[in-house]
């Protein structure tokens, strides 16, 4: 045992968190940019970020939960806008039904967001939503197909813009009546078991996530206590602020050491206990996250409630990353279920 | 990064599997009642010559040297069985290593480590709790002796303790950080007097207050030099806040498998608040569980003094007390009408964890100045 990130993650790690602070958006004013936005996709293209689920030998990933989690991280931690966990997730579901992930390509999801989204007929008969795909032009998004062992994977295309809460990645409806488009060679069948695996991805990615914008959110919000000042002194001596901030910093070290082990089960553990180590992680995650960044507009003040602070760019990346794969009262809820023998119904 | 154990470190789970199994004394939680706390030492002593505890601490001093996750490996299986956890007092060992002299640990580490010498910590006085730099006991040299008068509060099993880790004022026209130094002071004499103090869910073994009049100490005893105490009890508790030394995340963990089984049996028997509670709690044990995991791996190349226990400390508090509300809620009307109910006295202790060891203000004091360096007024 030693939980510790070998010397190749901690390169990794490095390098992530330069590339997203070097190209992320500083000021929400850079969210306008394109040209940086473009580059910063580029950059993360170009690094082979998000072939990191890609099919490699004998059908194992590229690499590992733990470094898709780490780079996940990094990018939310410099509120990064560019796709990554959606494309990456795609993958991987492509990768276990044997299929090469089509480009750009994302998975569609129910409207609750928690899963996948599941289509028995030619065409969607519901709304569904596509998370994290390109920002503009159309967009493929993997659904399933309900057959008699599993499911098989088909895929919707759609031209819809989105208008989502996060400022920095797209939820983008796609409409009911859609076709569904089967798709050709697909050698594996996806069990349940498959499915439970990548929702623990799933899980682990958007924990990652969530303590990257934790990390980020607290550096922005202690330089701030330490430059505002009143009663002509920082409000960081103030030991009012002082403890909102322990506080805060300690959420983010506990979201983090469940979120490690999430992420290494996600490919370590059988697939119900990786996706339990997920559920701890999200709900643990899904908590702190919203209260650090809470913490983060009340230590900010005014100005923290206003557009041009940056902190709301990290709530709102929160709110979608906590919603992404079930909240924490999602999660408890299915932790009920399983170590509770709570049935469903039973309210 | 790997979570799984090594093939060493499964060989050693599957033994102390096999032992625990065995060997479980079955006692209460440690914080529900006094029974633990009178047979602590026995256990401490079978779990030490079973070759399960101080593992790892230096052998020359009777521990197993090994790799610092083996303690994590003792929590975990401590908590599946149900066991008590393991007698913490880790922090002591890295206070007497870290300062003592060669002698002082030959002389005094195998008796801590296996249990045959009990200790209890002097440091609290009732007019220095947070302040504690601000303590009042003194030690006055006499010849080859200290002569040391004065009142300590908050000293656990000071009625079963061989010797007393004293922290003194040697010198009063310094600062008052720099009069300090450090002691091992033999309990049985005619100068001390202890008191047990009751805690609010009726323990009475856990705490002592302990007088000190005219009671002596030969010089030689002194743990480290003199005006070295306030450093050596700043590494005692920055050790005594971290989990990973004081082994109570198998308590906690312990005690979410027993609320978890009582909801099982019955699941439509409770709201569905209850049962969130119980989710909750499971949830924040898995993550101080995990955290611990972290912590000892971040010690494989030798242990930190830093301020990083500030952290755990925190953690592991609101852990206890999410668990302690969980107890409490799904204990329901019982928690009121039976004043010996078990869940209500682990949700009574648990709200000492949050002074304990250094209040959670204290905490939040270290961890903004010194972990995110915010500036002091």
């Amino acid at each position: 045992m030693d939980t510790r990130h070998t010397s190749e993650q901690t390169e990794l790690q490095r390098t992530a968190r330069q590339l997203a602070r070097e190209l992320g958006p500083r000021l929400v004013v850079d969210l306008d940019d394109d040209e940086r936005r473009t580059r910063l996709a580029e950059a993360v293209r170009d690094a082979g970020w998000l072939e990191l689920r890609h099919g490699a030998d004998e059908g194992s990933p590229v690499a590992s939960g733990v470094e898709a989690a780490i780079i996940a991280e990094a990018l939310g931690e410099s509120v990064a806008d560019v796709a990554f966990t959606g494309p990456i997730l795609a993958a991987d579901l492509a990768r276990r039904a044997g299929v090469r992930p089509a480009d750009g390509a994302v998975v569609a999801f129910a409207p609750d967001l928690t899963d996948a989204a599941v289509v028995p007929g030619p065409a969607t008969s519901v709304p569904m939503l596509a998370v994290d795909a390109p920002a503009h032009g159309s967009v493929d998004a993997y659904v399933l197909v309900p057959e008699a062992d599993g499911y098989r994977l088909a895929m919707v295309e759609a031209d819809g813009e989105g208008n989502g809460t996060d400022l920095t990645r797209t939820v983008r409806p796609l409409p009911a009546d859609a076709p569904v488009i089967p798709l050709a060679d697909q050698p594996r069948c996806l069990t349940r078991e498959d499915l439970d695996a990548w929702a623990a991805l799933g899980l682990a990615l958007t924990s990652a996530d969530l303590v990257g914008l934790m990390r980020g959110v607290l550096a922005v919000s202690i330089a701030y206590a330490q430059q505002r000042k009143q009663y002509g002194v920082a409000i960081g001596t103030f030991q009012a602020v002082q403890h909102l901030l322990a506080d805060a910093h300690c959420s983010l070290e506990g979201a983090s050491s469940a979120t490690q082990y999430a992420a290494w089960a996600a490919d370590e553990l059988a697939p119900d206990e990786a996706r339990t180590a997920g559920r701890v992680a999200k709900a643990y995650c899904a908590r702190a996250a919203r209260t650090v960044c809470e913490t983060a507009v009340q230590v900010h003040g005014g100005m923290g409630n206003t557009w041009d602070c940056i902190v709301h760019v990290h709530l709102r990346r929160a709110l979608l990353s906590s919603q992404w794969f079930g909240d924490d009262g999602e999660q408890l809820r299915e932790l009920e279920r399983t170590r509770l023998g709570v049935n469903d119904g039973l309210s | 990064m790997d979570f799984r154990d090594s093939p060493e470190e499964a060989e050693f789970r599957k033994r102390l599997h096999a032992w625990i199994a065995d060997n479980n004394p079955g006692l209460p939680a440690s914080s529900t009642d006094d029974e633990y706390w009178a047979r602590q030492a026995e256990w401490h002593t079978a779990l030490y010559d079973a070759g399960f505890f101080g593992l790892s601490w230096p052998s020359r001093f009777g521990g197993r040297e090994l790799s610092s996750v083996y303690d994590v490996i003792l929590d975990e299986e401590l908590a599946l069985a149900g066991a008590p956890p393991r007698p913490s007092l880790g922090y002591l060992v890295q206070g007497i290593t870290t300062h003592g002299s060669e002698e002082i640990q030959q002389r005094f580490l195998p008796g801590l480590i296996s249990g045959r010498e009990r200790w209890c910590q002097g440091f609290s006085e009732p007019e220095a709790g947070s302040d504690l730099a601000s303590l009042r006991t003194t030690a006055k040299r006499d010849g080859n002796d200290y002569v040391i008068d004065g009142h300590k509060i908050w000293t656990s099993y000071s009625d079963v303790a061989d010797w007393c880790f004293l922290l003194a004022r040697t010198n009063s026209d310094v600062p008052k950080h720099k009069g300090l130094s450090a002691f091992a002071v033999a309990m049985d004499q005619s100068g001390i007097e202890q008191y047990p103090l009751r805690m609010i869910n009726g323990v009475t073994k856990e705490f002592g207050q302990v007088v000190f009049d005219g009671a002596r100490v030969p010089a030689d005893n002194m743990i480290g030099e003199p005006g070295e105490g306030w450093r050596i009890a700043m590494t005692i508790v920055s050790h005594e806040r971290e989990p990973s030394e004081v082994g109570y995340v198998s308590r906690y963990v312990k005690t979410v498998k027993d609320l978890e089984a009582t909801v099982r049996a019955n699941p439509g028997a409770f709201r569905s608040d209850q049962r969130e509670a119980v989710a909750w709690a499971y949830v924040q044990a898995e993550m101080l569980r995990l955290h611990v995991r972290r912590r000892l791996s971040e010690r494989l190349d030798g242990p930190d003094h830093g301020p990083g226990g500030s952290i755990d400390k925190l953690l592991m508090t609101w852990v206890e007390q999410t668990v302690g509300t969980a107890a409490l809620s799904v204990a329901g009307s019982r928690a009121v009408v039976d004043g010996d109910d078990i869940a209500l006295k682990i949700y009574l202790y648990s709200r000492a964890q949050s002074v304990m060891g250094g209040t959670s203000q204290i905490q939040k004091n270290i961890i903004a100045t010194r972990i995110l360096g915010l500036p002091t007024a």
